[in-house]
């Protein structure tokens, strides 16, 4: 197959001949709760809880959800940010959700992070030029004039002018921050991005160019992105495939068309009929969800939607469905299916 | 129920005109919002849309007389309220005002509410101050209008205090609090922006339901083109501390005239559309200080721009019936009777 004749048209990429990058099996992130005197741990927030997905290479996996719906902790376990507390990650192949110290730090060159805030991740005492430098001065070993025109190039290619180098963070709107934010995670040109709510805190005109740099750059540098967001309608611009989580839990996973055509989990379904869309004409009738999301440190029996759900049947308190495939490359976990 | 055209004759609930609001930097006032004019007619929603920095909170707060004191100051124009101009009222009439005729909702419901005093404690206060009743009463009344904004428990949570409450929740409360004393105007800054998909609809329905039930106006400032889509009459588009354009829902989304306006909308992903490439506006918006004071603001960003457009300042003007634009492309009058206005 042709990559780069792929790479370029509109439709979406084939994801069927590509191999895994990226393969996440029950994996559980907790956070213990201490309390009590003796600041013992008295239960867990069950942040991540039991989740599987594979992403395939040059593919972008978006995963939404409301806040505390775990997607974060997802992105950050992955990383090795946060220790799992059960299953594995592999990385091409490679389990990483042991490995530690040396062989932990050679790995983590694969995978770079882009944050929310470009506000609070960029170091303030940092020149733009150090702080893009930084991981290639971790990892390589390269004379001073190389690294500089590796930094520029870096810039150039983020939409930044060369003389970004000298100047520090505070100089920059937010836009040109998220730039630089992105220029450093691809400094040691890695294989999996995952951008964690890149654009939420930006204006909707900057937002897009951030958007339309990272599907260049994803075209460009052969990338597969793991996209963080909670607007559904950005991550269905940027994404091939969509995971929704709910609680820690993934309740359906579907490539990009499938889902939003027919989105089969009642979740889902609330959550697409909630985006407000931009046009009057279009004012329909919506699902409104009753209530807030459980708090996840004592989630509902069953299944985990099932106290907000308007679908939910008696059995739903009872047992937790697990995520089946019910079309090719479908996935929901609801009983109805 | 019979709408009201803007045609018709009623005295419009909050007009405001050529309004000027300045911050002083050093000792010099930098206008943030220069020569506004629009009105508020009585049972619509009015959105103010534009990105961050394009004046629209400081709008919202020089109608509220709220701006910062010794750095933000209303230097010009008329703020009419029923026929009052809210900018010549001293601080004692302005505050028989604020929270009973006019209130306010804001992005952030935790800093909004005071985290030490109870619920209940601060629903009373508002009634407390603005109507003659007893504290007995008042925390009845209270209880009843969680009870309409759709909080649970309402007897229970009268004695909670916010940091017990989810962010919907406390927004519900700050909704509670705006409509204690069933204002004409609320004025709502981003009141969906730092919540979920899922709560904001929540919200936006129950804003437009007290809103007909209340007979009130909403000015709704927002970023979210979606959410004037959903519940907002007509639209004011703003760029840089000026109008740009001014229409109904309904025509804007449908034929944007400015390039602004147009470039805004294309910027959005769409739900129904896929593209590899969404609209993008080159530069950033002119600071406070290098405003261009000639011409249109958004020249230097603008795809369509033309020589003229540095020189002549465009003026808000009504291009089709009910559709007022500030962009020389829709000019009636000539380029040489626009620079003798000026």
């Amino acid at each position: 197959m042709n990559i780069t004749a792929a790479s370029k048209g509109t439709q979406p990429k084939p994801i069927v001949e590509k191999e895994t990058l990226l393969d996440i099996r029950n994996l559980k992130t907790y956070y213990p709760v201490k309390g009590g005197f003796l600041k013992r741990t008295i239960g867990h927030v069950k942040a991540v809880d039991d989740i599987s997905f594979e992403i395939k290479k040059g593919e972008t996996l978006g995963l939404v959800g409301e806040s505390g719906c775990g997607k974060s902790t997802t992105g950050r376990t992955i990383l090795r940010l946060l220790k799992p507390t059960d299953g594995q990650i592999l990385f091409e192949g490679k389990d990483i959700t042991a490995i530690s110290g040396t062989e932990l730090r050679r790995a983590r060159q694969d995978f770079q992070m882009v944050f929310q805030d470009p506000y609070a991740s960029l170091n303030p005492t940092q020149s733009v030029g150090d702080i893009i430098s930084e991981p290639i001065r971790n990892y390589k070993k390269i004379s001073k004039k190389e690294l500089k025109s590796e930094v520029l190039d870096l810039l150039s290619r983020v939409g930044l002018p060369a003389e970004a180098y000298d100047k520090y963070g505070h100089e920059f709107s937010g836009g040109q921050r998220q730039r630089i934010g992105i220029a450093r995670a691809l400094a040691l040109k890695p294989k999996l991005i995952i951008a964690d709510e890149p654009v939420s805190a930006l204006d909707v005109s900057v937002q897009s160019q951030v958007l339309n740099l990272l599907k260049e750059l994803q075209d460009e540098f052969d990338l597969t992105y793991l996209f963080i967001a909670h607007d559904l309608s950005v991550v269905k611009h940027m994404s091939d495939r969509i995971g929704v989580m709910y609680l820690g839990n993934m309740v359906e996973i579907a490539t990009n068309d499938s889902l939003y055509e027919e989105p089969l989990h009642p979740y889902t379904q609330a959550l697409i009929s909630a985006i407000p869309e931009a046009d009057p004409k279009k004012r329909k009738k919506r699902i409104i969800l009753e209530g807030d999301v459980p708090s996840p440190q004592n989630p509902p029996s069953g299944c985990p939607f099932h106290t907000r759900c308007p679908m939910a049947k008696e059995e739903c308190s009872q047992i937790k469905p697990a995520l089946k495939e019910v079309k090719p490359g479908h996935h929901v976990a609801c009983i109805l299916y | 129920m019979a709408r009201l055209t803007s045609g018709q004759k009623e005295t419009p609930l909050l007009e405001i005109k050529d309004l000027q609001t300045g911050f002083k930097i050093g000792k010099d006032y930098y206008n943030a919002v220069e020569k506004v004019s629009f009105r508020v007619d009585r049972r619509k929603i009015v959105g103010i849309v534009g990105e961050s920095g394009c004046g629209k909170s400081v709008m919202s707060l020089s109608v509220m007389q709220l701006l910062p004191k010794g750095i933000g100051k209303v230097r010009g124009g008329e703020i009419n309220f029923e026929g009052r101009d809210l900018s010549k009222l001293s601080e004692r009439e302005m505050n028989k005002i604020r929270g009973k005729d006019i209130s306010m909702i804001f992005q952030e419901p935790m800093t909004a509410l005071n985290p030490v005093f109870t619920i209940g404690y601060q629903l009373e206060e508002v009634l407390l101050n603005h109507e003659n009743i007893t504290k007995k009463e008042a925390r009845l009344k209270g209880i009843a209008l969680l009870k309409s904004v759709g909080i649970p428990r309402p007897e229970k949570i009268v004695d909670e205090y916010p940091h017990q409450l989810s962010g919907g929740m406390r927004q519900r409360v700050m909704i509670s609090m705006a409509i204690a004393c069933q204002p004409k105007l609320l004025i709502a800054d981003e009141p969906t922006t730092a919540l979920d998909v899922t709560v904001q609809a929540q919200i936006l329905e129950l804003l437009k339901d007290i809103q007909e039930v209340n007979d009130m106006s909403i000015i709704m400032i927002t970023h979210d083109l979606g959410v004037v889509a959903e519940i907002c009459d007509e639209v004011i588009v703003m760029y840089a501390g000026k109008i740009v354009e001014r229409t109904d829902v309904e025509t804007l989304f449908e034929s944007p005239k400015h390039p602004y306006t147009q470039l805004l909308m294309d910027a959005i992903p769409k739900m129904d559309e896929r593209k590899e490439k969404l609209a993008t506006i080159d530069g950033l918006v002119p600071s406070i200080k290098q405003m261009p004071q000639v011409g249109c603001r958004f020249a230097n960003r603008c795809p369509k721009a033309m020589p003229e457009c540095t020189v002549i300042t465009p003026q808000l003007e009504e291009d089709e019936a009910n559709h007022e634009v500030a962009c020389l492309l829709y000019k009636n009058s000539t380029p040489m009777e626009r620079v003798g206005q000026r």
